[in-house]
């Protein structure tokens, strides 16, 4: 068993309609890495050309801000479930 | 009609059709309304803005949905009271009060709503839906119950009472979500994906943030088409805060300001700054949720989310979305952030409602004390032309003023009433 990664609606054109994806990585650098070798252009959708988390692209392990945690250096294991989320407006 | 001409990534640039996008695909960047100023130009008027309804949608023609039948219940058209008490309190000879407690479910949010729900009806759409610190759960509640649609709404399970009566009256369907805001939008973001609802501030969000500007319009208009020299908003994602500042830019580039040229709105129109806008732009945010603040503070770029700790529930946005814009327009403008002191929030509600009459929420009493420090510290000079956003009621927050409640306890006897008045007056209080 591997994490389980919820795919957002604007990347789900990537991932042929996939709304989740399952891979087997130890930590989001590595997932990151994976995703783009798994659907070339994904890596640019979520890091800027400093390799930081672009600002409006947010990412939670097991519904936990990573920027609260060690940011890509956040550590996943199995079963962990990651969410990629836009950021969204005041309300 | 409207005069939209479709979206734009505010990032990248890369244009989108106007149906319901938040997010740019490549980039994530949010996506903006971009109109058709030139025919915009050529239809507007003070006149034919005098002319409409006695609500937002008086500035139909600067909003991105039709007027001809919008989800309406009146918003906007609110008082902007002259602060004389409160003025001569601070030193201040030429302060308003941008009153838009009054709102019909009592917050700004109706603004905004009513241009999503109208959008979002325009679409086809047979459910409303928000994540809410509150405010924006009312006016999704109200809306949808005007629209004849469903509304689904989701707060954090610990909001004021009154926020979360003032939502469910309307017959919601009301989520109550173990977690903050934050956690609240994050969980809508995913829902939004799955679910064919018009989320307001995810799926509608760029139609929805630009009834915010009709605070910038309304407060030109009332000033007989001026602008402030300095105004004071409350802030939690930022939105409401950059929005008034384009409302400001807009009037001055038709030309409808007072004395201004019309100037073009060039290649970005959501960056466009006329030079006749030297409004002063200050941010009021609680100490215990003020990330925007903190980096204007510290002269950051980029925005630190927090985890909120705030008296404020509805400024409780530690991850604000629209931050960095807001600290763009806080820089432009030669503007500056505050961030209140937790105790003194109260104080603010207190201040405004003593001397003015008006009684707010937190958030206001967050902007009044805000305003309070800008006289004080002199940022703000005796006679500018000054206006303070009061965005959201009291009767919402009543929990936080709980303790003003004193009464003289007396039986049906005047002398009883006598003994209880003596007494007070004899305390001193």
């Amino acid at each position: 068993m591997g994490v389980m990664v919820r795919i957002p609606t604007p990347l789900r054109r990537m991932t042929h309609g996939a709304d989740k994806v399952e891979l087997e990585v130890d930590d989001l650098s590595q997932m990151i890495d994976k995703l783009e070798s798994d659907y070339p252009g994904f890596k640019e959708r979520l890091l800027d050309e400093e390799g930081e988390l672009r600002y409006f692209v947010n990412i939670y392990v097991n519904g936990e801000d990573i920027r609260f945690d060690q940011g890509l250096k956040t550590s996943i294991k199995s079963g962990d479930e990651i969410s990629i989320v836009p950021a969204v407006a005041g309300g | 009609m409207a005069f939209v001409k479709g979206l734009k990534c505010r990032e990248c640039g890369r244009e989108y059709p106007g149906d319901p996008l938040n997010v740019c695909d490549f980039c994530f960047g949010p996506l903006e309304v971009i109109y058709d100023y030139v025919t915009i130009s050529e239809v507007i008027s003070r006149d034919r803005i005098a002319g409409g309804p006695l609500s937002i949608w008086r500035y139909e023609d600067l909003l991105p949905a039709s007027a001809e039948d919008p989800v309406d219940i009146m918003a906007g058209y609110t008082p902007l009271m002259k602060a004389k008490n409160l003025g001569k309190r601070l030193g201040l000879n030429n302060l308003y009060i941008k009153n838009d407690s009054v709102n019909p479910s009592f917050s700004f949010k109706d603004r905004v709503v009513s241009v999503a729900a109208t959008k979002a009806v325009e679409f086809g759409y047979e459910t409303l839906a928000c994540a809410s610190t509150g405010n924006l759960a009312c006016s999704v509640a109200a809306h949808a119950a005007r629209a004849g649609i469903d509304a689904v709404v989701f707060i954090p399970a610990d909001l004021e009472r009154g926020k979360v009566i003032g939502a469910a009256v309307y017959n919601p369907t009301l989520v109550a979500v173990d977690g903050t805001y934050d956690e609240v939008n994050r969980l809508c973001s995913e829902i939004s994906d799955n679910y064919p609802w018009a989320f307001v501030n995810i799926n509608m969000r760029p139609y929805y943030a630009e009834g915010s500007k009709t605070l910038g319009y309304e407060v030109a208009e009332q000033l007989g088409w001026r602008i402030p020299d300095h105004v004071v908003i409350p802030s939690a994602s930022g939105a409401m805060f950059t929005k008034i500042w384009k409302g400001f830019n807009e009037l001055a580039c038709l030309g409808l300001l007072d004395g201004v040229e019309p100037m073009p709105f060039g290649a970005d129109q959501n960056t466009v700054h006329h030079p006749a806008v030297t409004t002063r732009m200050h941010m009021a945010q609680a100490e215990g949720c003020s990330p925007i603040v903190w980096a204007w503070e510290n002269q950051k770029n980029q925005i630190r989310p927090v985890r909120p700790d705030s008296i404020a529930k509805s400024l409780a946005i530690g991850n604000p979305a629209d931050g960095i814009y807001a600290l763009r327009v806080i820089r432009e403008s030669d503007g500056s952030g505050y961030a209140v002191p937790e105790n003194k929030v109260v104080e603010g509600i207190k201040l405004l409602a003593e001397t003015e009459g008006v009684f707010t929420e937190t958030a206001g009493g967050v902007t009044v004390s805000t305003l309070k420090y800008l006289a004080e510290s002199g940022a703000i000079g005796p006679d500018e032309l000054t206006v303070a956003y009061i965005t959201g009621n009291g009767l919402k927050t009543q929990e936080a003023v709980e303790e003003v409640v004193n009464p003289l306890l007396v039986k049906p006897m005047m002398g009883s009433f006598e003994a209880a008045l003596e007494s007070r007056m004899a305390a001193g209080v």
